[in-house]
C-alpha cells in the first residue's frame, strides 16, 4: 500500500542534481518519477525507484544524505475535476497534504499521483473509505514497465 | 584519588612524580629555575639583555616568582624578528634539534633544543600520556606529523619514554590509519582533535566501527576544540577524549595535560610558569580570571623564552583535583585572541559559534565561517553540513533546521548570519588543523 520514496538533499548549485542521477544510472536503476523540490538555498530530490533499498545505498556511498519516507500512489481520473474530486476526500477527513506529484506515465483514463501525508494512514483509511483506489507498489513498478 | 587509580588500571610513572610536588616545594623549585634561566637568557641572547637593561634590571633583581612581573613580554613578532637562530642561548655545537612552526605569513618560527631540552620535552611528554592514562603495555598510534612540525616528534619521544609501543605512522593516508587501528590492536591514538573527527567518519563509510577495537584513549591537541566535540568523538569511537596542550615556542606539545577527571588541563609547571593577562591592558589577573595565558619556561637551555604570550585564552585554576597532581591547572583553551575576528564591531571566536550550532539537537561540528564585504558591508556566512539525523523530505522541515541554527548563533553572537545548508564533506577536511574561518574581506 505504502511506497518507500528516497529523498536526496541538493545544494542550490550548478551542477548538483546530476550526481546522484549518475550513481544511479551507473548502477543501473531506473527512475520511475522524481520531483524536485527548490528554495534559494537548498533543493531536495525525491525519487520513486523500485529497489530503494539498493537506491538509498549506492547513494549514500555516492556522498549524498538520504532519507526514505512513505508516501501513497493513487489513480485520478483523467478528467477536468479528477483531482479535486480526490482532494476533497482529504480536506472532508481533515487530512494534510505535504507534497504531491505526477506519475510520468498514465494508464487509460487514470493518472498516477504521489501523495506525501502528515499521516499515512490516516490517508489510507480515509481513501478507502472513500472508495479510492491506492496503488500498490507491486502494480505500481509493473505498470511503470521497470 | 584511589578511585581513579582503579578505574585506569594504571601504575605510577616515575616521570609523573613532579606532577605531585607540596606547593611549597614547588614554588621554591620554580623560584631557583626562574633565577637561572633570567640569568642565562640575560647572558646569552641579545634581546633579553636589551629589554632588561633597558628597564634597568639584572638577573640579581629577580628574587621572587612575583618579581617575574617586572620584565617585559616576549612576542611571536620577537622570534620572527630573530630569525633564523637569534634567540638561541646555546652555541650551536649543543643544539641537536631545530623544529619550525609553519608561518601563514612568510617566514617559520624557529626552535632550538639541546640534549638536556630534549630529555625533558620527553619527559614532559611522558607525563602526559600517563596523565591521560597510557602506561607500558599500551599501543600508541602518533598520528601528528613528523618533520619540522614538533607534534609528531614530541608525541613519539614521550611515547617511548613512558615505554609504550609507538607507531610512527604520521599524518594523513586516512584508510591506512583505520587499517593499522584494526590490525595492530592500537590502544591509543594521537593526532588533532579534527582529524581524528575524520577518521570516525571514513571508518564509518570503510564498516570498520571503531568501538569494537581496543582502541581506549584519545590524546588530542595542536589545534582548539570543545567538550562538544568530547561528546561526539567518545561514544562515537568508544574512547576516553583527552585535551593535550603546547606550543612549539615553549616546546611543543607536553606544556600542560588533562588527566582522568577531563577538568581542565595540569600544567607541568616545574618547566613551564604560567601567568594570566588581560590581553588589551596586559595587566597580570589572579587565578581563577580569563585572560591570555603568558608562558616562561623555566628549564629550557637552547631556547629560553621569557613571559611569552602565548596567545590562548584561559583561566587558571589552583582547586585540588580528584587525581591528586597539585600542578595548577587551566580550562581547555578552545580560542585563542588571534582566531578572533571582528565583524560589525563585535569580537566573534568560531567556538562560540560551535556552541550554538551544538545546541541544536543532532548537528555536527562540520561548519565553517565565511565572512565577505557587500557594498561596505560586513557579511557572516556559516556553512553548516546536512546529516543524515536532520534531513527530511519536507522543505519546511529543513527550512526550520535551517532557522533553528540561524537563531543559535544570532542568540549567542547577537549577529544575524546568513546560515547555508551544504552537502556532507562540501566543507574541506584537513589533516592537520581545521580552517574555520575564511575571511574573504578586503581590508
Amino acid at each position: 500500500m505504502k511506497i518507500q520514496q528516497v529523498s536526496v538533499f541538493l545544494e542550490n548549485k550548478s551542477g548538483r542534481l546530476s550526481e546522484p542521477c549518475r550513481a544511479l544510472a551507473d548502477a543501473g536503476i531506473n527512475i520511475l518519477t522524481l520531483a524536485l523540490a527548490d528554495t534559494q538555498q537548498f533543493g531536495i530530490l525525491r525519487l520513486i525507484v523500485r529497489d530503494w533499498k539498493r537506491a538509498t545505498e549506492v547513494l549514500e556511498q555516492a556522498g549524498c544524505v538520504v532519507n526514505v519516507t512513505e508516501v501513497i500512489a493513487t489513480e485520478v481520473p483523467d478528467r477536468p475535476g479528477g483531482l479535486a474530486d480526490l482532494l476533497n476526500v482529504f480536506e472532508n477527513a481533515e487530512i494534510n497534504i505535504e507534497y504531491m506529484y505526477a506519475f510520468t506515465y498514465r494508464s487509460d483514463d487514470k493518472a498516477v499521483m504521489i501523495f506525501r501525508f502528515e499521516d499515512t494512514d490516516a490517508a489510507i483509511s480515509a481513501m478507502q473509505k472513500a472508495d479510492v483506489s491506492v496503488v500498490n507498489s507491486v502494480e505500481l513498478y509493473s505498470r511503470a514497465g521497470d | 584519588m584511589a578511585e581513579l587509580w582503579h578505574d585506569a588500571g594504571c601504575t605510577f610513572h616515575p616521570l609523573s612524580a613532579s606532577d605531585y610536588l607540596p606547593q611549597e616545594q614547588l614554588r621554591a623549585l620554580q623560584l631557583h629555575r626562574l633565577r637561572a634561566i633570567v640569568a642565562r637568557a640575560y647572558d646569552n641572547v641579545v634581546l633579553y639583555r636589551r629589554h632588561m637593561v633597558e628597564r634597568g634590571l639584572t638577573p640579581d633583581d629577580i628574587r621572587s616568582l612575583d618579581d617575574i612581573r617586572r620584565l617585559p613580554f616576549t612576542v611571536k613578532d620577537d622570534l620572527r624578528d630573530s630569525y633564523p637562530f637569534g634567540l638561541f642561548a646555546s652555541p650551536m655545537s649543543e643544539v641537536i634539534r631545530v623544529h619550525a612552526s609553519s608561518g601563514t605569513t612568510g617566514k617559520p618560527t624557529v626552535v632550538a633544543y639541546t640534549r638536556e631540552d630534549l630529555d625533558v620535552w620527553s619527559g614532559v611528554m611522558a607525563r602526559t600520556f600517563a596523565a591521560c592514562g597510557c602506561q607500558r603495555g599500551d599501543i600508541i598510534q602518533n598520528a601528528y606529523g613528523y618533520g619540522l612540525f614538533t607534534g609528531g616528534l614530541g608525541a613519539h619521544y614521550g611515547a617511548e619514554a613512558l615505554g609504550a609501543t609507538v607507531i610512527p605512522i604520521s599524518g594523513g593516508n586516512t584508510e591506512r590509519q583505520i587499517m593499522v587501528l584494526k590490525d595492530f590492536g592500537v590502544t591509543a591514538v594521537c593526532c588533532t582533535p579534527s582529524y581524528f573527527l575524520h577518521i570516525i567518519e571514513c571508518a564509518q563509510e570503510l564498516g570498520v566501527d571503531l568501538r569494537d577495537l581496543p582502541l581506549r584513549i584519545g590524546v588530542f591537541g595542536a589545534e582548539p576544540w570543545t567538550d562538544g566535540m568530547r561528546q561526539r568523538i567518545e561514544p562515537a569511537a568508544g574512547i576516553k577524549a583527552y585535551d593535550m596542550y603546547g606550543l612549539s615556542e615553549i616546546i611543543g606539545p607536553g606544556v600542560a595535560s588533562e588527566c582522568r577527571a577531563q577538568d581542565g588541563l595540569h600544567i607541568f609547571e616545574d618547566h613551564f610558569y604560567p601567568e594570566i593577562i588581560d590581553p588589551e591592558t596586559r595587566e597580570v589577573l589572579p587565578d581563577g580570571e580569563e585572560g591570555e595565558l603568558v608562558l616562561t619556561t623555566l628549564s629550557k637551555r637552547a631556547m629560553p623564552l621569557l613571559r611569552y604570550r602565548t596567545r590562548d585564552i584561559t583561566t587558571l585554576y589552583t582547586e585540588p583535583c580528584p587525581c591528586g597532581r597539585t600542578v595548577r591547572r587551566m580550562r581547555r583553551v578552545d580560542r585563542r585572541s588571534d582566531d578572533m575576528f571582528i565583524i560589525r564591531g563585535v569580537n566573534v571566536y568560531p567556538s562560540q559559534v560551535e556552541t550554538a550550532l551544538l545546541q541544536v539537537e543532532g548537528t555536527l561540528p562540520h561548519y565553517q565561517i565565511i565572512l565577505t564585504r557587500e557594498d561596505g558591508l560586513d557579511r557572516m556566512t556559516v556553512e553548516v553540513e546536512v546529516t543524515s539525523e536532520v534531513f527530511s523530505d519536507r522543505v519546511g522541515a529543513m527550512e526550520a533546521v535551517r532557522q533553528k541554527l540561524a537563531h543559535a548563533i544570532d542568540h549567542v553572537l547577537g549577529i544575524r548570519v546568513n546560515l547555508r545548508l551544504v552537502e556532507p564533506n562540501a566543507i574541506e577536511r584537513s589533516a592537520g588543523k581545521a580552517r574555520r574561518v575564511i575571511d574573504k574581506r578586503k581590508l
